[in-house]
């Protein structure tokens, strides 16, 4: 059995049709990339693996069980941004998640057992390359740094599941090599299973195991809402060939270009 | 250059800023050597050297009757009253307003309520407040309650709602329960907002304490004037009310570095 089942999976808006007929099974610790153009349902399957959104029709399940309605502690998350909290130092920050868990009602940690988590965030800083800045405000950090604290946030919870939506999106090109170095370097010491939601085509080559497209198949330019996107190309990475790369690209163009006309 | 792109320096902002308050004293004090020429007893506009002895009588003497420093004690009742008003209005503000911001269950029944009673002209109902409260302290405080806390409340409430989605998430798959989010995420967030929201109320607030004073009370700084009106006392009436300016400046201003010190991430650079 697989670690995430999606069977003949829907999603629709009233009628503005989203998601059609996904299928799609992945094992753990497989790290997916989902391109695809705005608008062709990469984040909404982002939400649902989430548990923001649930699926109009199908399956989508979790090692045999449907997935929780909610988010939860087995699924982290970074966005593209507004993912750290402003209010918090940057030890703060990793140390919330910890003090969450093992306090429900107080949230916060005192003394033996506050010291003893903070090793665990110092250690977490520290493979992010972020210990020089623990006592900072979030807001005193660069927009890659801010990253690197959101997924130090979201590790030090050692999550099953790892979601990212356009992590990198907004940042400079040099930088997001830096951060796709980091965290490849961060799945394979942890065997997490993610999912990577990217607009650059080239990043979903590059990154991962697992490159999955999301377009239409069909499109009506009278009527765009009547035909949803699904999974068009599903690669195994590694074997990447130029053609293939081109047609992708040629394909989510026109399709890009037809939505937003 | 644009008109627009003309900018003052530091020392000329200054000058400018001084100049509007020097020219109503210009102005008055040569309006008020006018009709004191006229009429040296005239009461309407007191020259500097009546206004600073109405103040020397009030402040730094005794009270013939009572032998009570007025000034200090009128300061004194009035703060006492607006401090428990915006108190209890604030921290009712940031009960009502968290959980309405938070809970949706709590928001459907709760918050067209709150955007209700907003709506009501506190004054209006100031006689219910003297007839069900009494003429004592207690309807003076409730006046400031009643007049601040729902508008602070939806103030709240959609400050807490204009934190970003994205947040709300994040807390949650770091495993936070409800009340987690509530007293680890937004609360903390919320509270720079509510002091903004305090200082935003605090014109209001003087406003209902002094028409409350005025209507009914012993003392406090609304009713000394009121009072001293019947006497066209213009030279205590006008030092009174710069009084009270200078107090709201002072309140404030208090406020606004609470703020800073407090919360050094707020304002500081957003996010």
């Amino acid at each position: 059995m697989s670690f995430i089942t999606v069977k003949n999976l829907w999603k629709q808006y009233g009628d503005q049709i989203v998601l059609e007929n996904l299928n799609l099974s992945v094992s753990q610790g497989e790290f997916c990339t989902l391109v695809g153009a705005s608008g062709c349902g990469k984040s909404t399957f982002l939400k649902m693996l989430l548990g923001q959104e649930t699926s109009s029709q199908g399956k989508l399940l979790l090692e045999g069980n449907t997935f929780p309605r909610e988010p939860d502690r087995n699924r982290g998350v970074v966005f593209q941004r507004y993912s750290v909290f402003p209010h918090l130092t940057v030890r703060q920050n990793v140390l919330l998640g910890l003090e969450l868990e093992q306090r429900p009602f107080l949230g916060k940690l005192f003394g033996s057992a506050r010291r003893e988590a903070l090793k665990d965030v110092d250690a977490m800083l520290e493979s992010v390359g972020l210990a020089h800045a623990a006592n900072k405000w979030p807001h005193e950090l660069s927009g890659g740094m801010q990253q690197r604290l959101a997924i130090a946030q979201s590790f030090v919870m050692k999550p099953r599941i790892l979601l990212l939506d356009e992590p990198f999106g907004a940042l400079d090109p040099g930088i997001r090599g830096d951060m796709h170095e980091l965290i490849l370097k961060l799945w394979r010491d942890t065997g997490t299973t993610i999912f990577m939601v990217t607009h650059d085509l080239y990043e979903g080559f590059h990154l991962g195991t697992r490159l999955l497209v999301f377009d239409k198949v069909r499109n009506d330019p009278q009527q765009p809402e009547a035909f949803g996107a699904t999974i068009t190309y599903d690669l195994p990475i590694g074997q990447n060939d130029r053609k293939i790369y081109k047609s992708i690209e040629t394909s989510v163009s026109k399709t890009a270009r037809s939505l937003s006309a | 250059m644009r008109l627009i792109n003309r900018h003052p320096g530091r020392v000329s902002a200054t000058l400018l800023g001084l100049l509007p308050f020097l020219l109503i004293m210009l102005i008055y004090s040569l309006a008020s050597q006018e009709r004191l020429a006229d009429n040296p007893n005239d009461k309407l506009l007191p020259g500097s050297e009546r206004m600073i002895a109405a103040v020397d009588r009030m402040a730094f003497q005794e009270d013939r009757r009572s032998g009570d420093y007025l000034m200090w004690q009128d300061t004194a009742a009035s703060l006492q009253r607006l401090g428990l008003g915006v108190g209890i209005a604030a921290s009712l503000a940031l009960v009502v307003g968290l959980i309405n911001g938070v809970l949706p269950l709590i928001r459907a029944s709760l918050a067209p309520l709150v955007s209700t009673l907003s709506m009501v002209p506190p004054l209006a109902i100031l006689p219910i407040l003297f007839i069900v409260f009494g003429l004592g302290e207690l309807s003076k405080v409730m006046l400031i309650v009643i007049g601040t806390a729902p508008i602070m409340m939806r103030d709240v409430a959609q400050r807490v709602r204009e934190l970003p989605g994205e947040q709300l998430i994040k807390i949650q798959t770091l495993g936070a329960n409800s009340w987690q989010v509530i007293t680890r995420m937004v609360l903390p967030q919320v509270m720079p907002r509510l002091i903004d929201a305090i200082r935003l109320s605090l014109g209001p607030a003087w406003l209902f304490l002094i028409a409350a004073e005025a209507i009914a009370s012993t003392e406090g700084l609304g009713y000394r004037i009121f009072l001293v009106r019947r006497y066209l006392a213009m030279d205590v009436i006008l030092p009174y009310v710069i009084w009270i300016t200078i107090l709201a400046i002072v309140i404030d201003q208090c406020l606004r570095l609470a703020n800073r010190r407090l919360f050094p991430w707020y304002n500081a650079g957003g996010q």
